[in-house]
């Protein structure tokens, strides 16, 4: 276990079993660090599963212990919210290869006593999923009543649906994608080249040399931000606004808002997240391609799946946009599987599924109390 | 019990219970919502308009955005006990390309009209010489969605044509309803103010 989150308000499940992953390596033994929001039943019925994005962890609902912010879904994970604590047992993972506590490149290698750094073995959503599913089977949950997610979280959830479709009552992948685009590579690329061109990155064995690749994991961050964003919600709140200046200081410091929002976003994020798991995680997403892995067409992965779907996307969205979430809810219905798919108009881009989008809050509201 | 409008419930006690349904043109789902509730009913929506499909979804029922002439394509042969299509058709594109692909993806297919032959349609526009307007038909030539409007006769013709077979017609005029085994008679085109046909092939 990683020793530094054992303090860490969190659950950790250590899985004794060899985990074989779709590479075909197999990782020997492995620690999920968790969060749980509510209570689960005696008939052990009311567990939904919430899955996080690239940078998000299990502290969904509850104050992160290194930023002290408040969970990355309060607003929509409580009681008397939609994601409602008071009836469901809310459960929410951090994935393999990530860094709060679940086994990932930051992890001690058992086999060499050394940290794993880029010889930790290159894991898929598929192998995330896999994870979750040894633990929920360790909690002796037979049936989910539903797996929840936006981005990445969506992709875990359409894999779960694919995978395991006995295992759950309901799917809502939200603002994502059944495969990454060319476009979702690229920016993902430019990520990890700035990660791996930063000096103190040593080839991915930063940990031993006591340094950190945090200009090349800022500038990743950076880079990912603007394209959870939009054109229109830059403007509306940056625009061409000067950062703490009358006039531009003709040179190359933060003068405009937008520049200094960036650079705090790069900052605060090395703090509490590992730039190999970074690595990792963005290429789990790029290999994220379901009709690949289930060697089928989407139509035939979910053909008569009996488990019901809500598919969520928004206007302003342009990495991960409607027309793709699209392509699922055509291939769920194409297959005669119950489907319900929701536009939400906003401006707001990719991280909207994030924030306050009331219209949102009600269709998952709505969805969750008819199951 | 939920009290639903005329020609709705009409069409509702047209299905069996414990069917799959597709409504095609939903709008807020209260022919969904009721079916689901009162037969049973497996259900879908399809809807054109974005806000009346996230009203839908946030009343639990399953429905999506879609096109009626672009999106039925999508599902396969028979995969519905029931299509279901309510004062649409008169608002599609391609109306003889839209009921032969209802009767393709479902076993039985219930079409609702308002019934252009009307007296008092046709009465508007003789005595008038104006597009007519009716409670049934009350939007201007220039605002109306309505781009295919027909009669009864004109809908059973193209049954015919499309060798499409009307099991059942309920006709509805001054609240008042009349059921048919098969077409309706012919002063039905005059009396009736709408039509709902139930196809089976």
């Amino acid at each position: 276990m990683n020793e530094e989150h054992k303090k860490n308000d969190c659950l950790f499940y250590n899985d004794p079993e060899s985990l074989l992953l779709e590479s075909g390596q197999i990782i020997n033994g492995h620690d999920i660090a968790y969060k749980t929001y509510g209570t689960l039943n005696s008939k052990k019925d009311n567990a939904i599963l919430i899955c996080h994005a690239l940078s998000g962890d299990q502290y969904v609902a509850s104050p992160h212990p290194i930023t002290k912010k408040e969970g990355w879904w309060e607003r929509m994970v409580g009681k008397d919210k939609p994601i409602d604590t008071s009836r469901f047992f809310v459960i929410c993972i951090n994935v393999l290869g990530g860094c709060m506590g679940s086994t990932g490149p930051a992890s001690i290698n058992p086999e060499t006593n050394k940290v794993f750094a880029v010889n930790f073995p290159i894991i898929t959503i598929a192998d995330m999923v896999k994870a979750q599913v040894r633990l929920i089977d360790n909690l002796e949950i037979e049936k989910l009543i539903s797996v929840i997610g936006g981005s990445m979280g969506g992709m875990q959830a359409l894999e779960w649906a694919a995978s395991y479709p006995e295992r759950l009552k309901s799917a809502i992948p939200i603002a994502t994608s059944s495969r990454h685009t060319a476009q979702n590579i690229a920016f993902h690329e430019l990520g990890r080249q700035a990660i791996m061109a930063d000096v103190n990155w040593n080839s991915g064995n930063y940990k031993d040399k006591n340094t950190n690749p945090s200009k090349g994991l800022s500038i990743a961050r950076m880079t990912a931000h603007v394209t959870y964003l939009s054109e229109a919600s830059l403007t509306k709140k940056f625009g061409r606004k000067l950062q703490d200046k009358t006039d531009l200081g003709f040179g190359f410091d933060a003068d405009f808002q937008i520049e200094s929002y960036l650079r705090h976003q790069g900052h605060t994020f090395v703090d509490r997240f590992d730039a190999n798991s970074y690595l990792y995680i963005t290429r789990a997403m790029d290999y994220f391609d379901l009709e690949k892995t289930h060697k089928k067409s989407l139509t035939e992965i979910y053909a008569n799946t009996n488990l019901k779907f809500l598919i969520v996307s928004f206007t302003g969205d342009w990495l991960y946009p409607t027309s793709e979430n699209l392509m699922i809810v055509r291939a769920l219905s194409a297959g005669g599987v119950d489907v319900s798919f929701v536009e939400i108009d906003s401006d707001k881009g990719h991280d909207a599924f994030l924030l306050d989008e009331p219209e949102f809050d009600v269709c998952l509201d709505g969805f969750l109390k008819s199951l | 019990m939920i009290t639903l409008r005329k020609d709705l419930d009409l069409i509702a006690n047209l299905v069996e219970d414990n069917s799959k349904v597709i409504d095609i043109g939903c709008g807020n789902g209260e022919l969904l919502n009721f079916l689901s509730k009162n037969k049973n009913s497996k259900i879908q929506g399809l809807e054109i308009n974005q806000k009346k499909v996230n009203k839908c979804v946030s009343k639990g029922l399953s429905v999506i955005q879609g096109d009626a002439d672009k999106d039925l394509g999508l599902y396969p042969e028979k995969s519905f006990d029931y299509v279901i299509l309510s004062q649409t058709i008169q608002a599609t594109l391609e109306p003889e390309k839209i009921l032969t692909e209802l009767t393709r993806i479902g076993k039985r297919v219930i079409v609702s009209i308002p019934n252009f032959g009307f007296w008092k349609v046709r009465l508007d526009l003789l005595v008038k010489g104006k597009m007519p307007i009716t409670s049934k038909l009350n939007s201007t030539w220039f605002k109306t969605e309505n781009i295919h409007l027909c009669t009864i006769s004109d809908f059973t013709d193209l049954c015919d044509q499309l060798n499409l077979k009307i099991k059942q017609t309920v006709t509805i005029a001054s609240n008042k309803q009349k059921s048919f085994s098969g077409k309706p008679n012919k002063s039905a085109n005059i009396f009736a103010e709408e039509a709902i046909f139930l196809i089976q092939n």
